[in-house]
């Protein structure tokens, strides 16, 4: 219930939600748990594997219970932790893990189940015939949120900080901390994953320097960066941590959350700690919390989480948590299981008492008391039993950076072993303000190397008396939870000790204790404690698990930040592309380029438009955008020699005004790329790489230039996006380009095929370069990419009486299986070496050690039984193979692979379907028959020479 | 998240950089079929000092050799 006065809530701001299509309302400043306690909603969710009913536990980043679907101004999150989600006016939220709710679940039947279903259970009874068959079934049955249909709109944002000092936590020891720091003189960053900075401090009484704390608290931060509601979830690589900070509160209205980057000289880890469960039968009845969460509801959102309360402890903090309820109206009791509990007035004080069990219908109705044997009990009635089980330092991240631990026996807790990394605060085992003020201090100056300062002045504590640890209860037929996300009972922990698992990280692994959403904040400790017992271990020597990030959950989508879509990958435009889209063109993308893969007329279909576009660059003219193929310019007197290192083809005596096909292998032999390389000058090159591979093959002549011939005199300069290439291909192709008035000579003895020359259109430079990819008679004009426009526009113009026509990359596909030229990626793979594409010459002639010349010497490269490009005729004219179809023999009695399809299509000027292949010994088995086999398909197909089309290449040279 | 010296243009992102590996010394292709695959594809992986090729691509694009602790990740003298 919330009560009248209290709280960091706005009052005046009213939001109203739905639980379950029911209405109900809170306040500006609760949170999602908050607001549904408030109303006195005691079941949130269903468990993981049982279904049972599950209230509030906890009030922050450690609830283990209360994860909830949540639909707001058309986001979607179907696994919202509702502790840390603020309230929203118009949210929709509903429990998950329930049909048709949580409050009515049809699989809380699975409960009764439950001695079937020990830890393990899957692994032992799901095995026949498969485990996959199970598992749909049972995941439907398991889990959480339903996750939506919807793709990701939100934009996260990525920011990066540096500070001189972090500062991870903002209560008074972080605070003390970010003041001394600062008072250095150094920049210091603190961190905070609350709203408000302050902790503890927030409701604290006492006095710090003479002033009320939570005023000191304010003052402390005079020149701090502060991050608040940010979440440092992991420790990363030098002293780098990643935080994600919750904007659904941000000023300027709600926005999405936003992930830092922050690099500090030093760190200050004052991350707290977190408040145990105390293990004893039916401990997971909703109405149960930790007693330090119900202080928090109530300080935090004015909200009294029962009136009728039991605080069941094992430590002195609950003290304080028992004594602000009873101020609140509550009747309150304490059991506290030490025998020399100590009077508190308005309160009744049970000594060496404990709960032995609970009781009530979708809520506590009673809890029994008695000493921990269970020898006597006493039934007392209760809606609320808050319960310490003592405090577990928040660990993680001191963990993470590589900080070690070490078991604290006096503490029952795991506590930093502090050397050279600085903690401060009750993340060290501090249980009282003092301590925590004086260790942040001291952290402080330490984190600056500054001289003394005096730290902040506050009363002494109290001494402290020792907590009695206890690790569950000896009462054998119950069931004791540990882990409540994962349901997961001291009982299963035994379990898998008996069954062998006697290392915590094999327990977690059997159990799945504390690898649900809330990452076991308030399981671990308890459940390696019951590990140690059943193994007779020393908790110390069973140690706890590896913390990793995060420490919160994060949305993957936060870590992508703006890499994702056209913002990590953006597709390249050609220079002419609105001409392309103006011609109907489809545009796809090739290698990173939206390129036109065809210009469909209207009603034609994209075969139809292949065909057509095929034949028209074959026996009339076509006019082919070839802007995005690579053009690197190589300059220098070392040009020459460098490029012959580099290529697996000669190039060192290619004339100026020559051109030559070359392949690029990697220092493996393997084909890399292909291209036409041109001499421009006796000490300039123009290379064309692959559209897809330009970036690579600068990248190569780089890293060769740089590590292994820096002394050679060589430059390389990207210029693709500096011109615009145009094809025109058929056997109309000169007559076309010879109407551009270039003054270039384009007689075949001025520019045979494979030639170039450098001419100016008008004023403008052009290049035309005889080459064809067709082949037919084809030239490539290049123009400085802002006459790009104008030169198409003129090309087809031109070429209008001649039937010039646009063909995009599907017909040039065609044209190019027909010829058997290869693309790289298509017909080659990470094996494919020259040899095995028939270019054997350089291999021979070239006395140099080219890239990967050695590697193609190796017996694995001179096999005769490698696989060869080769051309493959179906058997049946009117069927295209798949590409990737094997090509099969039997042989005694089995079959195997000689090899597959790379490419295959249906030829247009030769009416039937033709493919090109790597098959074994391909090169020997011309005329041979083979087996093709595609999705339990067999077919057959004749191996021929890789060229279907003009072999001779009479086309080609005219 | 590492943060990485470039000797030209400073400590940057390791996002602006490119690893290359260990450094291998390049052996002419008179060496043996073993001596060259032990150059193309055996690497010391060693934990601790790694001599190791960086390329600061998204900067100034050249290629250095850092010695890092593959460990602790500090970038060593």
């Amino acid at each position: 219930m919330r009560l009248a006065v209290g709280g960091r809530i706005d009052r005046g701001k009213m939001l109203r939600f739905t639980w379950n299509g029911r209405a109900l309302s809170g306040f500006a400043g609760d949170t999602i748990a908050s607001a549904l306690l408030a109303n006195d909603v005691k079941i949130v969710a269903r468990s993981f594997k049982y279904h049972r009913p599950r209230g509030l536990f906890a009030a922050w980043v450690d609830e283990p219970n209360a994860v909830v679907d949540v639909r707001w101004n058309g986001q979607h999150d179907p696994n919202a932790r509702a502790t840390l989600v603020a309230l929203r006016d118009g949210m929709v939220i509903t429990g998950v893990n329930g049909f048709p709710s949580v409050d009515r679940d049809v699989a809380a039947s699975l409960d009764l189940l439950h001695r079937f279903l020990p830890a393990g259970f899957y692994y032992k009874s799901f095995m026949a015939p498969s485990w996959h068959y199970y598992e749909p079934r049972i995941r439907a049955m398991a889990g959480l949120g339903r996750v939506g249909e919807a793709t990701e709109t939100r934009s996260f944002e990525t920011r990066n900080a540096r500070s001189d000092v972090l500062v991870i936590g903002a209560g008074p020891a972080g605070l003390a901390a970010a003041k001394a720091a600062r008072a250095t003189g150094a920049s210091v960053l603190l961190v905070d994953d609350r709203a408000a900075l302050g902790g503890s401090l927030l409701w604290d009484t006492a006095t710090i320097d003479d002033v009320p704390a939570h005023a000191w608290a304010t003052a402390a931060i005079a020149g701090v960066r502060v991050l608040s509601r940010t979440t440092v979830f992991g420790a990363y690589d030098q002293g780098s941590f990643a935080l994600l900070e919750d904007r659904a509160e941000a000023p300027e209205g709600w926005a999405a959350p936003r992930l830092w980057v922050v690099r500090a000289k030093r760190v200050i880890f004052a991350t707290g700690a977190i408040e145990r469960p105390l293990v004893f039968p039916d401990n997971d009845r909703p109405g149960i919390m930790a007693a330090s969460a119900v202080l928090d509801y109530l300080r935090q959102y004015g909200v009294l989480a029962g009136r009728q309360v039991i605080v069941a402890t094992n430590n002195d903090s609950a003290y304080g948590v028992a004594e602000a309820l009873r101020d609140a109206g509550a009747a309150v009791e304490i059991a506290d299981a030490r025998d020399d509990a100590p009077a508190i007035p308005g309160i009744k004080v049970r000594s060496a008492t404990v709960p032995l069990g609970t009781g009530g219908r979708g809520g506590l109705a009673w809890v029994d008391l008695g000493p921990r044997d269970g020898s006597r009990r006493d039934r007392v009635s209760a809606d609320l039993l808050a319960v310490s089980g003592g405090w577990s330092p928040a660990v993680h991240l001191f963990s993470q950076a590589g900080g070690a631990l070490q078991w604290d026996a006096d503490l029952a807790a795991f506590v930093p072993m502090q050397a050279g990394q600085l903690v401060a605060g009750s993340v060290t085992g501090a249980a009282d303000l003092a301590t925590c003020l004086a260790q942040g201090h001291a952290a402080g100056l330490a984190a600056t190397d500054a001289g003394d300062l005096v730290g902040p002045r506050t009363a002494a504590a109290s001494p402290v008396r020792p907590i009695l640890p206890l690790w569950g209860l000896d009462l054998p037929g119950t069931r004791q939870w540990v882990d409540y996300q994962n349901d997961v009972t001291a009982k299963d922990v035994r379990l898998a000790a008996s069954e062998g698992y006697r290392s915590v990280e094999h327990l977690k692994r059997y159990t799945t204790l504390g690898m649900a959403t809330d990452q076991g904040k308030t399981s671990n400790v308890n459940g390696l404690a019951i590990l140690a017992d059943a193994t007779g271990q020393a908790i110390s020597e069973v140690g706890t698990t590896k913390f990793r990030p995060p420490f919160t959950p994060v949305p993957l989508a936060a870590i992508a930040g703006l890499r994702h879509g056209a913002l990590f990958a953006p597709l390249r435009h050609l220079p002419v592309h609105d001409d392309h889209l103006a011609l109907g063109a489809e545009m796809r993308d090739y290698g990173g380029w939206a390129r036109p893969a065809c210009y469909r007329g209207i009603g034609e279909t994209t075969e139809a438009a292949i065909k057509r576009e095929a034949a028209n660059a074959r026996f009339r003219v076509g006019l082919f955008d070839g802007s995005s193929l690579g053009k690197i310019e190589v300059y220098g007197p070392d040009a020459a020699a460098f490029l012959n290192l580099m290529y697996y083809n000669e190039v060192a005596n290619l004339r100026p005004g020559r051109l030559r096909y070359c392949l690029l292998l990697r220092e493996t032999g393997v084909v890399f790329d292909d291209g036409v390389v041109g001499r421009l000058a006796a000490d300039r090159y123009l290379l064309s790489p692959s559209s897809s591979h330009t970036a690579g093959v600068l990248a190569m002549l780089e890293l060769w230039h740089q590590t292994e011939y820096p002394t050679m005199q060589v430059a390389f300069h990207d210029v693709t996006a500096a011109w615009a290439t145009f094809a025109i291909s058929g056997p109309k192709s000169r007559d076309v380009v010879a109407g551009l008035g270039s003054g270039a000579d384009l007689s075949d003895q001025a520019l045979p095929h494979m030639a170039m020359t450098e001419n100016f259109i008008g004023s403008v430079p052009c290049r035309i370069a005889r080459v064809s990819f067709t082949g037919e008679r084809s030239y490539e004009v290049s123009v400085p990419s802002g006459y790009a426009q104008s030169l198409w526009q003129h090309l087809l113009d031109l070429g209008a009486a001649a039937g010039i026509m646009p063909y995009g990359i599907e017909s040039l596909s065609v044209l190019r299986a027909e010829k058997g030229y290869i693309l790289i990626g298509t017909d080659t793979d990470g094996m494919t070496l020259p040899v095995d594409l028939g270019l054997e010459g350089p291999l021979r002639a070239k006395k140099i050690d080219f890239v990967g010349k050695r590697s193609l010497l190796t017996p694995d490269a001179t096999r005769a039984d490698r696989r060869q490009l080769v051309g493959l005729l179906p058997a049946d004219p009117e069927t295209v193979p798949v590409p990737g179809s094997h090509a099969v023999l039997r042989e005694g009695g089995a079959s195997r692979s000689l090899g597959w399809i790379t490419t295959a299509c249906r030829s247009p000027v030769l009416q039937r379907s033709v493919a090109l292949g790597m098959i074994e010994s391909g090169r020997a088995r011309m005329g041979e028959e083979i087996s093709l086999f595609h999705l339990g398909k067999l077919s057959r197909a004749r191996i021929v020479a890789p060229c279907f089309y003009d072999p001779a290449g009479e086309k080609l040279h005219g | 998240m590492l943060a990485l010296p470039c000797p030209h243009c400073g400590t940057r992102d390791e996002a602006e950089f490119q690893f290359g590996g260990e450094p291998a010394v390049r052996p002419p292709s008179s060496v043996s079929d073993t001596v060259w695959a032990d150059y193309l594809y055996m690497r010391r992986n060693e934990k601790g000092a790694h001599r190791e090729l960086w390329c600061h691509a998204g900067g100034c694009g050249q290629w250095f050799v850092l010695t890092r602790d593959t460990a602790t990740h500090a970038v060593l003298p």
